[in-house]
């Protein structure tokens, strides 16, 4: 398998140059770092180049990286990520995809002329993340309530929520009141400093 | 004569056939689909949300609850998910009883796709018998986990304790004297792959009922065959895994092709369709409970004469054990770590996929080294089956729409997570 991932690296390397921005592989797999301009054209070339044959968009997500321990990243808050799995080679690859200088909307261009499958996904990342897909004829939220308001993945949402909903019996309808319920941890988020026991981590 | 308009009815989310919450918009040309529309979300509980705020080892039950049919399958992905990241080896014990609880659930739930999937076009006695063989298997889930459906079971670095040496017992009640009792009871006096192993040996001749009861029926024929064709391109380009990928005639099982646990080590075939219509899939769906049935078998023997650890003895991971635990002071301290702090996991992101009962389930894991994942994406198979209904039930007649979800085997846990 890692020959295999190291051959499909080479081949990266050599045919897109330049527009690869990193390419790590790591923990048996392999991060394609690529810059928004580049984009769809190399997303394209990955499905058609025969070398590729990335056929089958598996998954494609967004992620905030506002509170990551390893600091802000200095390419963007938000970032796009794909898996791509090849069927006929039989290999994976994730793309990632930071969104630079965006304000409270992140845009970026949209993969349903490429894969299909790339519908939900996007529709899915539009609404709990906020990333808006450029060119994606039906972005509608998908996940979330009709007239929810906000992107609940995003870091600054709390876990509670905004608003809760009950009967009213009174107006004989469902209304939504502001939360009641106070915000709980019982176990804190911790990361350790690197030499933690004198030993490395696990 | 009067103009007649295409008219737009509601489908859901309170219909049996749509197994679970979904809500259809289909706009209709007479009794023809123009359009459908799936509205999902109704059951969305926001576990990737959820488990940013709890320990790696808290987010392990969640997991059941996303397929809720299939529930180990989930935990495995997740537990594959957390052990590549942090870089540790699972005993090959704990591989192999992996391997065959993955098998037992694809029984379950194909058993019980198959018996909603035929209540759904109007056979209503197949669902009687399916439920009569998932009824045994959810006895192996509880004697394993203690839990029937939300087992918990596996843990990253292994399985959370060895096979038990007996089986639950039915007792004597108003309705069961003891003669029915010692009747029920025949199978389980031995240990859980005795019994598990008289599954196998009964199995194949219930599945052969199923059969006669569908296949060549004709009025099941007439309502899946031609329906719902996909073609293997477009099944790749819409996202298809599992079952319905396999029923465009695509020969792609994980298990296969990027084997994990002991699937290098056992012996089974792929079932593949031909014309990717609703019946294929049926039909590879019903043969792959026949090759769940051979992998458990040869797990079973394995098991029997391979004795070993079941989980790691990496104490940062997994538990130590309960005698080390009152003698040891630190192993009292790792112990008291692990369940209030929990296990720490390297910084890095992976993605991990296992070939489940409905397709690829794949968990997208970032840490930065918290307690805790930084984040969670889970890749359900249903979400992509499902984001296909609006082509393939396009010019379809309503009915058949019916047909067309029961053939996707959706379950709403993980489509909406």
């Amino acid at each position: 398998m890692s020959a295999k991932l190291q051959t499909l690296r080479q081949n990266l390397e050599e045919n897109l140059g330049g527009r690869v921005r990193s390419l790590v592989l790591d923990r048996g797999e392999l991060t394609l770092q690529l810059a928004a301009a580049d984009y769809l054209e190399v997303m394209q070339f990955l499905r058609d180049e025969p070398d590729f044959g990335f056929d089958q968009l598996i998954d494609l997500c967004g992620v905030d990286y506002a509170e990551h321990a390893g600091g802000a990243s200095q390419h963007g808050r938000f970032a796009v990520v794909i898996h791509l799995l090849s069927t006929v080679q039989n290999t994976r690859l994730r793309i990632k995809l930071f969104i630079e200088d965006c304000d409270d909307l992140p845009r970026i261009a949209s993969l349903c002329k490429i894969w299909p499958s790339a519908d939900w996904y996007e529709r899915e990342a539009f609404d709990l993340l906020g990333i808006v897909f450029v060119g994606h004829e039906d972005l509608r939220r998908i996940l979330t309530d009709y007239d929810f308001s906000g992107h609940p993945l995003r870091k600054d949402f709390p876990v509670c929520g905004h608003v809760e909903m009950r009967y009213d019996p009174e107006q004989a309808r469902v209304v939504y009141e502001p939360v009641s319920i106070i915000p709980r941890n019982n176990v804190p988020r911790v990361v350790r400093e690197a030499a933690y026991g004198d030993q490395p981590d696990v | 004569m009067s103009e007649i308009h295409n008219y737009t009815i509601n489908f859901g989310p309170q219909h049996p056939a749509t197994h679970g919450v979904l809500r259809l918009i289909l706009e209709l040309d007479g009794e023809v689909v123009q359009r459908a529309d799936p509205h999902i979300g109704m059951l969305h509980r926001g576990t990737e949300k959820l488990a940013e705020e709890r320990t790696w080892l808290q987010n392990l039950p969640y997991m059941d609850r996303l397929d809720y049919m299939s529930m180990l399958c989930n935990e495995h992905a997740y537990c594959r998910a957390v052990e590549k990241l942090l870089g540790i080896e699972v005993p090959l014990r704990a591989q192999y009883i992996r391997t065959m609880m993955d098998e037992v659930t694809r029984i379950l739930s194909h058993l019980l796709w198959l018996g909603t999937h035929a209540i759904d076009l109007g056979g209503m006695t197949v669902t009687l018998y399916t439920f009569r063989e998932r009824e045994d298997l959810l006895d192996v889930y509880e004697a394993i986990s203690g839990a029937r459906m939300h087992a918990a079971y596996y843990r990253p670095g292994g399985v959370y304790r060895d096979l038990p040496d007996c089986m639950p017992q039915y007792e004597t009640s108003r309705w069961k004297n003891a003669k029915r009792v010692e009747e029920f009871n025949r199978n389980r006096q031995g240990n859980l792959l005795d019994f598990l192993e008289d599954f196998t040996e009964r199995f194949p001749s219930r599945h052969a009922d199923y059969h006669t009861l569908l296949t060549d029926n004709r009025i099941w024929k007439q309502r899946v065959v031609n329906v719902g064709v996909v073609s293997p391109e477009r099944a790749k380009q819409l996202g298809f895994t599992g079952p319905m990928l396999r029923g465009s005639g695509v020969a792609w099982d994980l298990r296969k092709k990027q084997p994990y646990a002991a699937y290098d080590k056992v012996d089974f075939d792929v079932p593949v369709g031909v014309t990717g219509d609703c019946y294929d899939r049926y039909l590879v769906r019903m043969e792959e409970m026949l090759q769940s049935n051979r992998i458990i078998r040869q797990c079973v023997a394995w098991l029997r004469q391979n004795p070993g650890p079941v989980i790691t003895d990496n104490a940062k991971v997994a538990p130590p054990k309960r005698d080390g635990m009152h003698q040891n002071m630190e192993e009292l301290i790792h112990h008291f770590k692990l369940f209030s702090e929990g296990m720490h996991v390297p910084a890095g992101e992976v993605y991990a996929a296992t070939e489940n009962p409905k397709g690829e389930f794949g968990i997208y894991l970032v840490s930065d080294g918290a307690n805790k994942p930084y984040r969670m994406k889970i890749r359900s198979p249903g979400f992509a089956h499902l984001a296909g209904l609006r082509e393939m039930a396009q010019g379809h007649m309503i009915s058949d729409v019916v047909a067309i979800i029961g053939s996707l085997d959706i379950v709403f846990g993980e489509i909406d997570r």
